[in-house]
């Protein structure tokens, strides 16, 4: 990864740790998921409704584009200012009556809310919907500590109670359906038994009733939060229940745990993110809830406020340029609801708690790539572009991804040792601390079958080498298709080929590959380039057959239109002009409509 | 005017006769058509799969290629490729610390244009049936690879193209905009995923009746294609440049779309260049074409 110097000399990189890995490789991982036929046709039906309730409320406003750059620059500066803007906010945050903690990873994230919630004397918390707290893995940590923390968003809460994982960043049970819902909750809610039936009215009453009792009985909440305003101190968070809202008003402590990229210089940015976020997630104009709270106020709400500033990997991220725009991310994950890979593979095919595209280039970002448990999600993509189409803050995920792959092979090349053992050093210590606090055995941090090997070259390498060798050259690619009639004359008789060996054994898997071309465009031109006349003729038929001149017209009427045409000189020279001339000021025209015309095309 | 066409690795060695359709469309409206010898392939291959420093002589060489020869524009058969060049030859070079063949490699790419998008922009192409004199009587539904509509951003250019064609007709595919799962690599690295991604764009081409799926990207063709066979669908695709190349006096014919070689009547010694036997048998087999 390259890294830029930010100013903070002899600081070791702390990458992120958590639940930030996928612990099987994503290619397998998504084999046994595309074989859950229920979990895909639930994902499918709600990715594709979101997906055009989003549409239509995108397609309302003709200023959307502009909001993505808004959105897109705020961000930035963010990245840019980010330790003058974090001590801003620690200021204004603890000068309201906030007390603000630093936690560089999910251990002392961890321990920090443990001991918060230890200090006033109680065993169980209720929690605001939250990706920070799942990215640490708190839940889990906290049971182990003997306290039990009650998730009280409706779709957290399936997710909690059928001891699930989620699956999706803003619809974590998304995976489910409301039978399966209706088993989990008569299973687990006591009191609704058998009388529970699956209608969606009926279900979320029983999770109201059963929520309502935690509301009131518990007097410490954990949340996290959807911004932060340096300038005032404030924090928000987003939601569509309510739920939230009661954990944020009725406990007496609330503790936030915020990645430090939550930021924003301006309470007037929230402007901007307030239209961006809620039209990009839930496909609402509006969302229902929006809480802000700055420190603490007498008599209102909760008496004692903490705030975690979690790091976790993401200094790691901005310290990389052409990675860190991944920070951007605000969670809404419209890149989820479009992209083709997590519809049919599913959200828990990308082990992390950040799954979709964002998650691919997310977490091995926050691990580092050399983590070798993260090194298969930047794979996880055909590059389709979807995600950059919808992405409201306008990350540009496929080079990401591009970017990720060569730092991934790179690695693998043994150019980036140093950082490859960091990041598995961290890797371990978070294994050992957590197992630690749990009194379990740590795991290997390392999975067997995936430790490194040698520096032999791999097949992808052959096959890239040898690829690059033949390419780069026409004479070398002329030599190579001589080869294709015997490829011809092989697969003739068969029709094509069904299999293959190694590695592209992953084509033939799904695909037949057909029967070779009798010889390649390149050498066919060689001897037949000339013959312009005649394949004019050919095309524009006997008419055009008839003998005539060099450089007299075919006698058709098609050949007519040409002469007509033949004078375009002036007109088509005027369209390529200017597209050359802005191509050589540094952006191609191309780039830039692609960008500001995306959103057309959806 | 004078265009260098770029054929792209996978059309020059797999599909040929993609190549000879946008020659042909080109030669028809009266311009020169270069080859220039030294093209290999975009790079987008190595790209993708995270080999930059391999990329490099790959860039080097696409770009040396296409400064070496005089031409107007270039062209290429392939929204994926065209869009590489401008997104990924510049980045792979800067990368690499080569700031003036990024340079290069930005001007190559502001010249080179996709088919549908030198037709429509440059040419003025519109109406294929009037100014190319395309015939294809077949109901066709019609595939937009993702670079060519989210890098290059062709919007209808492919399709206004394809309506105007003499006798076809076009049938709206279902969730036309969802990548077929070529991806590249991704094919052979994450092949159940490309599967599944694959069978839900066979099953969208089987709903429009058609059985015919046209594009502008062989690559991921190949991909359906051989998918199709090996679910024993009988969905075919065909190259949009064929569609537009095909005349009434040299229709393309359902049954050649399946062999990839340059078809007879183009391999053969023609009419006006010899007086020979094999003139006269390829005149005869266009008349008889006809």
């Amino acid at each position: 990864m390259t890294v830029v110097d930010l100013g903070m000399p002899g600081t070791r990189i702390a990458y992120g740790s958590g639940n930030l890995y996928e612990e099987t490789p994503f290619p397998e991982h998504a084999r046994s998921e595309l074989g859950n036929q229920q979990m895909r046709a639930n994902i499918g039906h709600a990715t594709h409704t979101i997906r055009a309730k989003r549409g239509r409320v995108v397609g309302e406003l003709p200023d959307w584009q502009d909001l993505r750059d808004a959105g897109s620059a705020i961000k930035q500066e963010v990245g840019a200012r980010l330790p003058e803007l974090l001590e801003q906010f620690e200021a204004n945050v603890t000068a309201r009556g906030g007390i603000v903690h630093w936690a560089r990873n999910a251990a002392e994230a961890n321990r920090i809310v443990t001991d918060l919630v230890r200090a006033k004397g109680v065993d169980e918390i209720i929690k605001v919907k939250s990706m920070a707290t799942q990215e640490i893995g708190l839940n889990e940590h906290l049971e182990g500590q003997g306290i039990k923390s009650h998730e009280t968003d409706l779709a957290e809460l399936i997710v909690q109670l059928g001891d699930d994982k989620p699956s999706h960043i803003l619809v974590p049970a998304i995976h489910k359906n409301r039978d399966e819902i209706r088993e989990i909750f008569s299973r687990r809610m006591p009191g609704t038994g058998k009388t529970l039936t699956n209608e969606p009215a009926v279900l979320a009453e029983a999770a109201r009733t059963y929520l309502r009792e935690k509301f009131l009985d518990t007097t410490v909440a954990v949340s996290g939060a959807n911004f932060g305003i340096a300038e005032s101190g404030t924090l928000t968070v987003v939601e569509s229940e309510g739920n939230g809202r009661m954990c944020l008003t009725l406990p007496k402590t609330l503790i936030t745990v915020m990645g430090i990229e939550k930021l924003l210089p301006r309470f007037a940015d929230l402007e901007v993110f307030t239209q961006l976020l809620p039209r990009s997630s839930t496909g609402e104009r509006m969302n229902p809830y929006t809480s802000m709270w700055t420190g603490v106020a007498e008599g209102d709400g909760p008496e004692e406020f903490h705030l975690v500033l979690l790091d976790n990997g993401r200094s790691a991220v901005l310290g990389d340029p052409d990675g860190r725009s991944a920070l951007h991310c605000i969670r809404c994950s419209a890149c989820l609801n479009v992209c083709p890979v997590y519809e049919h593979a599913g959200g828990h095919a990308y082990g992390s708690t950040y799954p979709g595209p964002i998650g691919a280039i997310l977490s091995p970002q926050l691990t580092g790539v050399a983590a070798e448990q993260n090194n298969s999600l930047p794979y996880a993509s055909s590059l389709c572009g979807r995600c950059y189409e919808v992405c409201p803050v306008k990350i540009d995920i496929p080079s990401i991804l591009v970017h990720l792959r060569d730092e991934d092979v790179r690695t693998k090349h043994g150019e980036r040792d140093d950082a490859a053992a960091q990041q598995r050093s961290t890797v371990s210590a978070a294994r050992e601390a957590e197992a630690a606090a749990t009194g379990a055995q740590p795991e290997p941090a390392e999975h067997p079958d995936r430790v490194k090997k040698s520096r032999v070259p791999s097949e992808m390498d052959v096959l890239m080498k040898g690829a690059g060798v033949v390419m780069s050259s026409g004479k070398r690619m002329a030599l190579a298709e001589k080869a294709l009639p015997l490829g011809r004359g092989a697969l003739k008789p068969f029709g094509g080929a069904k299999w293959l060996p190694g590695m592209v054994g992953g084509w033939t898997q799904e695909r037949d590959i057909p029967v070779p071309p009798s010889q390649s465009f390149r050498n066919w031109w060689r001897k037949h380039g000339e013959e312009t006349e005649q394949r004019v003729a050919r095309d524009l038929g006997s008419t055009a057959l008839a003998p005539s001149g060099p450089g007299e017209a075919p006698s058709s009427s098609l050949a007519g239109h040409i002469e007509e045409h033949a004078g375009w000189g002036a007109e088509a020279q005027a369209v390529i002009r200017a597209r050359a001339g802005q191509s050589s000021g540094g952006e191609s025209t191309k780039s830039s409509d692609a960008t500001s015309t995306g959103e057309e095309q959806a | 005017m004078k265009i260098a066409i770029f054929a792209t690795c996978i059309v020059d060695a797999m599909y040929p006769k993609v190549a000879l359709a946008t020659v042909r469309i080109l030669e028809r409206l009266g311009h020169d058509v270069v080859f220039p010898a030294g093209q290999g392939c975009c790079s987008q291959m190595h790209v993708n799969s995270g080999y930059i420093d391999e990329a490099l002589p790959v860039v080097r060489n696409h770009v040396e290629a296409f400064t070496a020869v005089d031409y107007d524009v270039a062209v290429a058969p392939s929204g994926s490729c065209v869009a590489s060049l401008g997104h990924q030859q510049p980045m792979v070079a800067r990368k690499c610390g080569d700031e003036g063949l990024a340079r290069q490699a930005e001007e190559v790419a502001g010249r080179t244009y996709e088919l549908s998008e030198l037709l429509v922009d440059v040419l003025g192409v519109t109406d294929a049936e009037k100014q190319l004199g395309s015939y294809f009587p077949h109901r066709i539904t019609y595939h937009p690879s993702c670079h060519g509509l989210r890098l290059l951003g062709l919007g209808d250019r492919p399709t206004t193209l394809l309506s105007s064609v003499e006798d076809l007709e076009l049938v709206e595919l279902p969730d036309a905009q969802e990548c077929c799962g070529f991806g590249g690599t991704f094919s052979f690295k994450n092949p159940d995923v490309s599967g599944a991604m694959v069978d839900a764009k066979i099953k969208n081409i089987e709903s429009t009746g058609t059985g015919l799926c046209a594009g502008g990207d062989s690559s991921c063709q190949l991909h359906m294609n051989g998918a199709a066979r090996r679910r024993g669908s009988e969905v075919r695709t065909v190259h949009l440049a064929e569609i537009l190349a095909s005349t009434r006096a040299n229709p393309l014919e359902l049954d050649q779309i399946a062999d990839l070689s340059i078809p007879r009547v183009h391999a053969t010694i023609t009419p006006s260049s010899a007086a020979g036997p094999g003139g006269a048998q390829a005149a005869s087999s266009a008349g008889g074409a006809r």
